[in-house]
């Protein structure tokens, strides 16, 4: 069969610009179209206004003060959801992956639930239940501490739509985990706390650093649930997505540009720090 | 415990008694278990189930009249509007994308690939400030725009573009693993039997890529029904105008209409539920090769 395939042998034309254009498969034209369009073009738009301004006005819009609080609660905030769900998130992985209990298939599609419901639902909904006189709410109400509209309530949204990250970066690497290192490990006399930081931490840790650090940047960006239950108040529990909002909002279209190229650069570095902790991961696969 | 006891038996002297083991094993999944569904329970599925309660606990009266108000119908529509334009025109990059990544090897494919992943990690209200000062008024574009008499920002087109930028990436995501699996033998064969392009793709590649495909379909509408930053920057939020069903919500509530927000809620909560049970059904047809036929 093989030697009777019928092999592309075509003579080169005259013009090798035009046969090389004319040979890019149209899958490769509309890729290219496509992102070039909807996503490069924007992000170039955006760099090049924000790099027309001069340097030392960039620099002071971009660390005014209000800019930096709004870093700091969002940034501090994120982390502290994302870190709290680097543990619970392993928890569930361990436990979806290791057990089998009545319900388990329907832990699992609720573990994806914040990628299925949109986030102007899930600050609904959580704004309703964390207000003063939400059912949760209500039993914090009585010692001061305000859940929504406050930082808090922040914390517990970015919580809500980074969980799943965590989870599913964690479950496929515990499933390839084999058994029986444990099993060994036991019976050599290990405890299990010992198996668990010394035989099943160390293979696991760039896996659950990846989800952190997915749901970090998911909790960075994220702008409906927490634009709900925030009261969006300065020097407060203001988060940046709100912040170049509200410049926009105002017209202010140098001072959002800036603000967004920085929440942009964050993007990529936190991108390039995940696709470094894969490839760490990778190597002990 | 058949690996457990071969193990026991190299090393007698120090393995533990296997009552000891089996003891310790009885415990800790069941609090383990507990742990890890009460965090699901008051992370995720307390305040998801507070949706339907809150819509629901005053019987059906609220939720027919808000069904009556000509508003809520515009969001409706609107949302409809937008998910049936970005999810074809989404499909089609996702596949070119996917066959374009997958069946070749090129320097840059890895960064291509990072590429395609951008709007999952760029913020939404970003990428919305990214398309107003391409099209808005003193945007590249906004200039000719407003000489042709072409309305983007704070109209429909523009809330499109919001909505295909960040639901992008998920067709070709899950695609590009199924193309990979499934390797080149049968579309060379094809090719060999004279086989076009064409015929190879509907006959050869659809057909196996089927479950991927639809699971990044899924994705792809809930995430462009329930996109609300990108969306808010561009339309302006003009009620019964500009105003999707995310968006719809939000006002709502910020007009202290509970009520109203949660009868517009509970639509994009089932919308949830039907993309929960849907990538249930789809996950297993794509990623357990035993279950497929």
């Amino acid at each position: 069969m093989v030697t009777t395939t019928p092999l592309p042998d075509r003579k080169r034309q005259s013009n090798p610009v035009l046969k090389f254009l004319g040979k890019i498969p149209w899958t490769w034209v509309i890729t290219f179209v496509y992102l070039a369009f909807l996503l490069i073009l924007p992000i170039i738009a955006m760099i090049v206004k924000a790099s027309q301004e001069p340097f030392e006005k960039f620099w002071a819009t971009a660390t005014s003060p209000i800019a930096l609080s709004s870093y700091e609660v969002t940034f501090v905030t994120a982390f502290a959801a994302a870190a709290i769900n680097g543990i619970f998130g392993t928890l569930i992985a361990w436990v979806i992956v290791r057990y089998n209990f009545w319900g388990k298939r329907f832990v699992e599609a609720v573990v994806d639930l914040p990628f299925a419901l949109p986030t102007a639902v899930a600050g609904l909904t959580l704004a309703t239940m964390y207000s003063n006189k939400g059912f949760i709410g209500a039993y914090f109400a009585p010692f001061g501490i305000k859940i929504a509209f406050s930082r808090i309530g922040v914390f517990i949204a970015m919580t809500f739509i980074s969980l799943p990250f965590i989870v599913r970066t964690v479950q496929p690497v515990l499933k390839e985990l084999e058994k029986e290192i444990e099993e060994a490990a036991w019976s050599l006399g290990a405890s299990q706390f010992q198996t668990f930081i010394q035989v099943i931490l160390p293979p696991l840790t760039p896996s659950i650093l990846t989800g952190v650090a997915l749901g970090f940047s998911r909790a960075v960006g994220e702008y409906g649930s927490t634009v709900i239950i925030a009261s969006n108040t300065p020097f407060k529990d203001l988060i940046t997505p709100v912040l170049i909002f509200q410049r926009l909002e105002q017209y202010d279209y140098v001072g959002a540009t800036v603000i967004g190229v920085v929440m942009l650069a964050i993007s990529f570095a936190s991108l390039l720090a995940i696709n470094l902790l894969q490839a760490w991961s990778k190597r002990y696969g | 415990m058949a690996n457990l006891n071969s193990s026991a038996s190299k090393y007698p002297q120090s393995a533990p008694e296997p009552t000891q083991i089996k003891e310790k094993k009885s415990f800790a999944p069941a609090i383990l278990i507990t742990i890890a569904i009460t965090y699901l329970s008051l992370v995720l599925l307390i305040p998801a189930a507070n949706v339907f309660y809150e819509a629901f606990h005053k019987g059906l009266t609220p939720l027919i009249d808000a069904f009556k108000r000509e508003d809520l119908w515009v969001a409706i529509k609107l949302t409809a509007g937008l998910a049936a334009i970005a999810l074809p025109l989404n499909t089609i990059f996702g596949l070119s994308a996917a066959w374009a990544i997958a069946r070749n090897k090129f320097p840059g494919k890895a960064l291509l690939l990072s590429i395609i992943d951008l709007p999952f990690s760029i913020s939404p209200v970003v990428a919305g400030l990214m398309i107003v000062l391409l099209y808005g008024r003193l945007g590249w574009f906004g200039s000719w725009l407003e000489a042709n008499d072409i309305k983007i920002i704070f109209a429909f087109p523009g809330m499109l573009m919001a909505t295909i930028f960040v639901s992008m990436p998920f067709i070709a995501r899950e695609v590009i693993p199924v193309l990979d699996e499934m390797g080149t033998e049968q579309e060379e064969a094809a090719r060999t039997l004279g086989a076009n392009d064409w015929q190879i793709f509907w006959k050869v590649v659809v057909p196996n890529i089927r479950w991927g495909l639809l699971y990044g379909l899924v994705l792809t509408n809930a995430r462009a029904m329930g996109e609300f930053g990108a969306v808010s920057v561009v339309s302006g939020n003009i009620a019964a105008k500009t105003q999707s069903l995310p968006l719809f919500v939000e006002e709502s509530y910020k007009n202290y209409e509970n009520e109203v927000a949660y009868s517009a809620a509970v639509l994009l909560a089932l919308l949830a539920v039907v993309t929960l049970v849907l990538k249930e059904i789809l996950e297993r047809k794509t990623h357990n090769p035993n279950e497929r036929e």
